[in-house]
């Protein structure tokens, strides 16, 4: 077995993470999300020329011709791929991206509009709702479940770890300004799944440590806990975070966000599970106690 | 316990040979048509379009408050009771009773067998909310009275929507309801969405009407601009002929001018209501309008009693076409916006799925490999375990004929990783358990045991993220949401059936051996 002194680092990683959230919680509010078009509205269009001598500025200044709004141009992936993100969307002109794709093959030559997406205001602000609504949710199915299943400091200490690991998360997509779409929106809420997941593990066994240990304070109890349980913690990160590596390097443009959302959540899951989760049930207290007068009731 | 019944250790093989058989069934060509089912793909990654339509009903409630007001008044006047000051401001009719006439009015909107203001049972409301003032009453609809208005035009919309997309002819269109005033639109493999949007961005409504010779607008007259010139006329308000009298419409070929032109046939309510408004006008220009502009203004030559004619209009055959088209499907009761598309090109779709293979493969040999080299004999077992769960998980998607999209294959590959939680779960717990019990077989059932509280929670937790995604997910993230979630249910079929069986024969035929795990 292995035997690591998780616990004396308690007090210094935890100093890391409130630095961390504090960080992440400021330019949130500061600077916020790089919200995408799923949440802000506008068009999204991605494009393919056929001349390969086409650069983001001839492409910008074909765009910024045609009034649009603010128009942002990334390249994606290949030479000749582009993403172009303008805020304009016209719901009563049918022709608008016809007219569009006319002028800039008139000004750059041919271009392939590969990916289309036009989002209405009315329709982003409802998905923004219903994505806010929907993390809230699992938040809240997860707090009931864990609470059901544990004792009320082991719920606390669960929900703060995974508070922790979402606010860290979209602070690092803050900063980065990396887009928030739809499919970030699904990749935290498999973080909030992943990092449950490891979180009860690990409880699991402290639970069953302070029925076996009557004497051991739960300082050493979570310690011991976190080590019996260690190699599983580092295989199960390290294959999912494998199978994560896999779809960020080959599945695509399309999924890079959504990929590299869920690395991040899995390292701070993994994370936060050994030095939120059980720091917290160090602070409260926790004895064994606490357990059995959960089970006489 | 170890020991497995032979029963379960048939029915498991037929299980996962049945869904294996699905699973492959995507890969070959069959034509049993029970058996060759497959999965369908996204329009992420099909290529095709998404658009989201909503109806701008504001058109069709002051058009129904207009009507409702002639409607009072006609009902009161059969009544014998005069009223007064009709008036219609934003959404609300106003009007005003005599004094002596207040009671019957009020009893005769408020009454539930009241004909003026209907009651409608299965709501406990009126069709108008009434408020009375004085001698003065202000009409509006009540909440029921307008869901039932919008349940209504919606009904009409997607009719017209459906007939529309069909008569251009795409493959396996999908149109559904969404909420009281949207409408879905799927259409999978759609190269080019601009000729649909445009088709259904028109409201398609065509009346006939006469050109007044008056230089100013007037009572009874409006003015309309031209579709394809800078020119206006004023028409008179009559409407003679209207699109709902059309029976059909269709492009041909004008012999004398060799113009494209659209032929229409009436119906006999039409035919009849044409001839005489031709006779009678003789000489004057016929306007034909539609939503709101001018497309031509033949001079009527001599009455048309036949009941069929044709608009000109400088037609490419494309626009004749469509306009015929339109004309067929008839005409939407109020405008739809396109409020949300998305659309993807089909190389774009066909790029996504090499990718999204690529990763997987990559993705599985790199945890087998990871697997075989942590724990070698049960690294083996666990990757047969992992390799029949993503059997499992994908006949068990071909048999649903769910929807696989790009973030769906994603979950596949988060599956693979997250797999073989269970298992390691289960093999660490059974190199502790081995470590105070010398008799390998109690270990091993001792670590199956004791894992399984722990595993239950873990994967609970992932399904209700699943579940939550999937109720307030929309297309691609649903696909992500069901792969997941499914992905737990296969995930702990193989580790407690098939990994557990291997792990039973293996350590029965292996007993002897000093350190197993």
């Amino acid at each position: 077995m292995n035997n690591i002194s998780f616990n004396k680092f308690y007090r210094k990683f935890n100093i890391l993470s409130l630095i961390l959230i504090t960080t992440s919680l400021i330019f949130l509010i500061i600077k916020g999300l790089n919200y995408g078009v799923d949440f802000k509205g506008g068009t999204l269009i991605e494009l393919r020329t056929t001349d390969k001598t086409n650069n983001i500025t001839m492409i910008r200044d074909s765009f910024n011709q045609m009034n649009l709004g603010d128009v942002s141009v990334k390249k994606f992936g290949n030479e000749t791929d582009f993403i172009v993100k303008f805020e304009k969307q016209n719901s009563n002109d049918p022709e608008f991206i016809k007219n569009i794709q006319n002028k800039l093959s008139s000004s750059i030559g041919d271009v392939d509009f590969r990916r289309v997406e036009n989002v209405g205001p009315k329709v982003s602000s409802e998905l923004l709702k219903s994505g806010i609504i929907a993390i809230s949710l699992s938040l809240a199915a997860m707090l009931l479940y864990i609470w059901i299943r544990f004792e009320w400091q082991f719920s606390l200490g669960a929900i703060l770890a995974i508070f922790h690991d979402v606010i860290i998360t979209l602070g690092i997509f803050s900063i980065f300004s990396l887009e928030i779409n739809l499919s970030i929106v699904a990749a935290v809420l498999t973080i909030v799944g992943y990092s449950m997941n490891d979180t009860v593990v690990i409880f699991d066994r402290v639970r069953e440590n302070l029925r076996k240990y009557s004497d051991i304070k739960i300082f050493e109890l979570t310690n011991i806990s976190i080590n019996e349980t260690l190699s599983r913690t580092i295989i199960t990160s390290v294959t999912t975070l494998l199978a994560l590596l896999s779809i960020y390097l080959f599945g695509g443009e399309i999924l890079k966000g959504f990929s590299l959302a869920m690395i991040l959540g899995v390292i701070f899951g993994t994370y936060s599970s050994i030095y939120i989760a059980n720091p917290i049930l160090v602070a409260l207290n926790v004895s064994q106690r606490t357990i059995v007068k959960e089970e006489k009731d | 316990m170890l020991y497995f019944s032979k029963l379960r250790i048939i029915s498991v093989i037929i299980f996962t040979i049945i869904f294996s058989y699905f699973a492959l069934s995507n890969f070959t060509k069959l034509d049993d048509r029970f058996f060759s089912k497959n999965i369908n793909l996204g329009l992420d990654l099909q290529g095709g379009s998404y658009l989201l339509l909503e109806i701008d009903n504001r058109p069709v409630i002051t058009q129904r408050l207009q009507a409702k007001i002639i409607e009072l008044k006609r009902y009161f006047k059969d009544k014998e009771i005069s009223l007064k000051n009709f008036s219609l401001n934003g959404d609300i009719i106003t009007f005003e009773a005599k004094e002596q006439d207040l009671e019957q009015v009020s009893k005769l909107l408020n009454d539930k067998e009241s004909d003026i203001n209907q009651y409608y049972q299965s709501y406990k409301s009126h069709e108008f909310d009434v408020i009375e003032n004085n001698n003065l009453f202000n009409l509006n609809y009540s909440r029921y009275g307008l869901v039932l208005l919008k349940n209504a035009s919606l009904d009409q919309a997607i009719e017209i929507v459906r007939r529309r997309v069909d008569e251009v002819g795409t493959n396996e269109p999908n149109i559904l309801k969404r909420g009281n005033d949207r409408i879905l639109v799927e259409l999978p493999g759609l190269d080019d969405p601009n000729r649909i949007k445009s088709l259904l961005g028109k409201t398609a409504n065509l009346t006939f009407q006469f050109i007044t010779q008056n230089s100013e607008e007037s009572f009874g007259t409006e003015k309309l601009s031209f579709e394809d010139e800078d020119r206006e006329a004023i028409v008179s308000k009559r409407i003679i002929l209207s699109g709902d009298n059309l029976v059909d419409a269709k492009p041909t070929m004008n012999s004398q001018t060799n113009e494209t032109v659209v032929s229409f046939s009436l119906d006999r309510v039409g035919a009849k209501k044409f001839g005489k408004a031709t006779s009678t006008g003789v000489g004057k220009q016929l306007a034909i309008i539609l939503d709101g502009k001018i497309i031509s203004a033949p001079t009527v030559r001599e009455p048309i009693v036949g009941g069929s004619g044709q608009i000109s209009g400088n037609f490419t055959f494309q626009s004749a076409t469509d306009l015929a088209l339109l004309l067929r499907s008839g005409a939407l009761p109020a405008p739809l916006n396109i409020i949300e598309e998305r659309t993807v090109g089909p190389d774009l779709g066909q790029d996504s799925i090499d990718a999204g293979i690529l990763s997987l493969i990559i993705g599985f040999l790199l945890v087998i490999i990871f697997m075989i080299y942590k724990y070698r004999a049960f690294g083996l077992i666990a990757n047969l375990a992992l390799i029949t769960n993503l059997f499992l998980l994908i006949g068990i998607l071909t048999l649903f004929e769910a929807t696989l999209t790009l973030p769906g294959i994603a979950g596949i590959i988060l599956t693979v990783g997250m797999a073989v939680d269970a298992n390691v779960l289960i093999f660490e717990r059974i190199k502790e358990e081995t470590k105070s019990e010398k008799n390998p077989i109690i270990a091993f059932d001792a670590g199956y045991t004791k894992s399984r509280t722990t595993i239950l929670d873990a994967n609970i937790t992932t399904l209700i993220a699943a579940f939550i995604l999937f109720f307030m997910g929309s297309g691609p993230v649903k696909g992500f949401s069901v792969t997941l979630g499914v992905g737990i249910l296969t995930t702990l079929f193989s580790v407690y059936f098939i990994a557990r069986l291997l792990t039973s024969l293996y350590v029965v035929k292996n007993k002897e051996k000093e350190q197993l795990l």
